[in-house]
């Protein structure tokens, strides 16, 4: 598997990923600000988004339809939705692409469901790797208690119920949430993940971001042609 | 082992011999399969029948539902795009064609896995005599044509449980272009091959598709064993040779 800049695609894709409440999206956010008001070509992009697929996940997921291999494809189909007709033609088009999760979430929640990992990893081998990816690494404890703070309600697939690992949504949760950590950190070195301590003030995380990011991506040749 | 060869005794019912069918072959999946299926339970017997739109899958289907009810066997149908997951969201992309050849490919695969995992397994488990209107070698052949890679087709459908028997009604793209202006006067966008630009003529492109994907199932055929059945015979011909490799089927041979 190679990354963008490999491949010689004119753009960069850079991604986060992480365990809900681990603080990901908010550093993605302020990292999308920082680019754009460098004027460089940014698109956003986050999991589970393609309009079309969507219908067809939320009523699959609001009747609790899915079995570990529909859910797998299903998401497959959105993300493939989501690359051909965004993510890849951008790419091309010489953006710097963020994304909210990317293959590896797929990676860690369809191992846990069961489903053959190297079934999982074939389907998304048409997506080459992020060109960086940041792992937000929180202690497990931390993204539970943000997560339950904020958003008491779990809902069905989120909390792992579909794996029958404790009737109680939140017991179940939080055994879920330790598996997708689990897969996480053995993907971490294969897969070169920038781990950043997301125990850490949101500033301190953001500095550190921004810098990796200017390290790694000549940020210069992004910048939008201006008339 | 004694109970088996009891299992393959014929039985006398109202005077009409009704077999119980034999199963000695095991059973496997493509690939690595779902998770947590117990492959030794299923009972019951799996037969594709494959071919493009006018080939005569669905006469073929109804004549050998009605026979083998006859002879005592429960039958249950499976087709394409019939899932209750996605196959509304999957017949809206068809008509607005907004889908790149990837994502209708996993949509079809997923809908394909939901009547797999909710029809075909369980009703086998049941042992029901589960008859398929077309398979995953439709849906491969589909994809590969479009120029997805062979490998990625094949490991996405390592999901699909390999039938007991699938027939391939072989029909000339010629012939194929007859009955369908016989049965609605006009030619299927998708059954034509637009959406690869083969030709923007669509007669041109009904015959340039279908030999490609004619080409494509025979390819097929080495490595994912069928029999390939002359469709051009007439609809009684064709079904006695199905009934008759059934007949073999059910009897273990």
């Amino acid at each position: 598997m190679k990354t963008f800049a490999e491949l010689n695609f004119p753009g960069r894709l850079i991604a986060v990923e992480g365990l809900d409440g681990s603080g990901k999206s908010t550093q993605i956010f302020l990292l999308k600000k920082w680019l754009e008001l460098q004027g460089l070509k940014v698109f956003f992009s986050e999991w589970n988004s393609s309009e079309l697929v969507k219908a067809a996940t939320s009523k699959g997921k609001k009747r609790e339809l899915l079995s570990p291999t529909t859910f797998s494809l299903i998401h497959a189909t959105d993300f493939a939705d989501r690359y051909e007709r965004q993510l890849e033609p951008l790419l091309r088009a010489g953006y710097v692409v963020l994304c909210d999760r990317y293959i590896f979430t797929a990676f860690a929640r369809d191992t846990v469901r069961g489903c053959p990992p190297e079934w999982v990893r074939g389907i998304y081998s048409f997506a080459p790797l992020p060109d960086l990816t940041f792992f937000f690494k929180a202690k497990l404890e931390v993204s539970l208690q943000r997560i339950l703070d904020g958003r008491p309600q779990l809902k069905y697939f989120e909390a792992g119920m579909d794996l029958r690992l404790s009737t109680d949504p939140y017991e179940s949760f939080r055994i879920f949430q330790g598996r997708i950590l689990e897969q996480y950190l053995a993907m971490s070195t294969e897969f070169g993940f920038l781990v950043m301590d997301a125990n850490q003030c949101i500033e301190i995380q953001q500095a550190l971001v921004r810098n990796l990011v200017a390290a790694k991506i000549d940020l210069k040749s992004f910048m939008a042609q201006r008339n | 082992m004694a109970l088996k060869r009891t299992r393959a005794l014929l039985l006398q019912r109202n005077g009409k011999r009704i077999v119980v069918p034999k199963g000695d072959k095991p059973r496997r999946f493509y690939g690595d399969g779902i998770p947590g299926v117990e492959l030794d339970k299923l009972v019951g017997k799996l037969i594709v029948v494959e071919g493009a739109d006018g080939s005569g899958r669905s006469t073929q289907i109804a004549r050998l539902v009605g026979w083998m009810e006859g002879r005592g066997h429960a039958t249950v149908q499976v087709g394409l795009k019939r899932s209750s997951l996605v196959s509304e969201e999957l017949e809206q992309a068809k008509q607005g064609n907004i889908l790149s050849h990837r994502t209708m490919s996993l949509f079809y695969a997923t809908d394909f896995a939901d009547q797999i995992e909710n029809i075909i397994l369980p009703a086998l488990k049941a042992g029901f005599m589960v008859l398929a209107d077309r398979y995953i070698y439709t849906l491969m052949v589909r994809d590969i044509v479009r120029g997805m890679d062979e490998a990625w087709v094949k490991n996405l459908y390592g999901i699909a449980l390999v039938p007991d028997a699938v027939f391939y009604l072989n029909v000339s793209p010629q012939e194929l272009v007859q009955r369908n202006f016989c049965k609605n006067h006009s030619l299927d966008y998708w059954e034509s091959g637009m959406d690869l630009g083969l030709s923007r003529d669509m007669f041109d492109s009904f015959l340039k598709y279908q030999a490609l994907v004619e080409k494509q199932f025979k390819q097929l055929h080495s490595s994912y064993d069928f029999t390939i059945v002359d469709g051009h015979r007439s609809a009684d011909e064709i079904n006695r040779e199905l009934q008759h490799r059934i007949e073999l089927l059910l009897a273990g041979k």
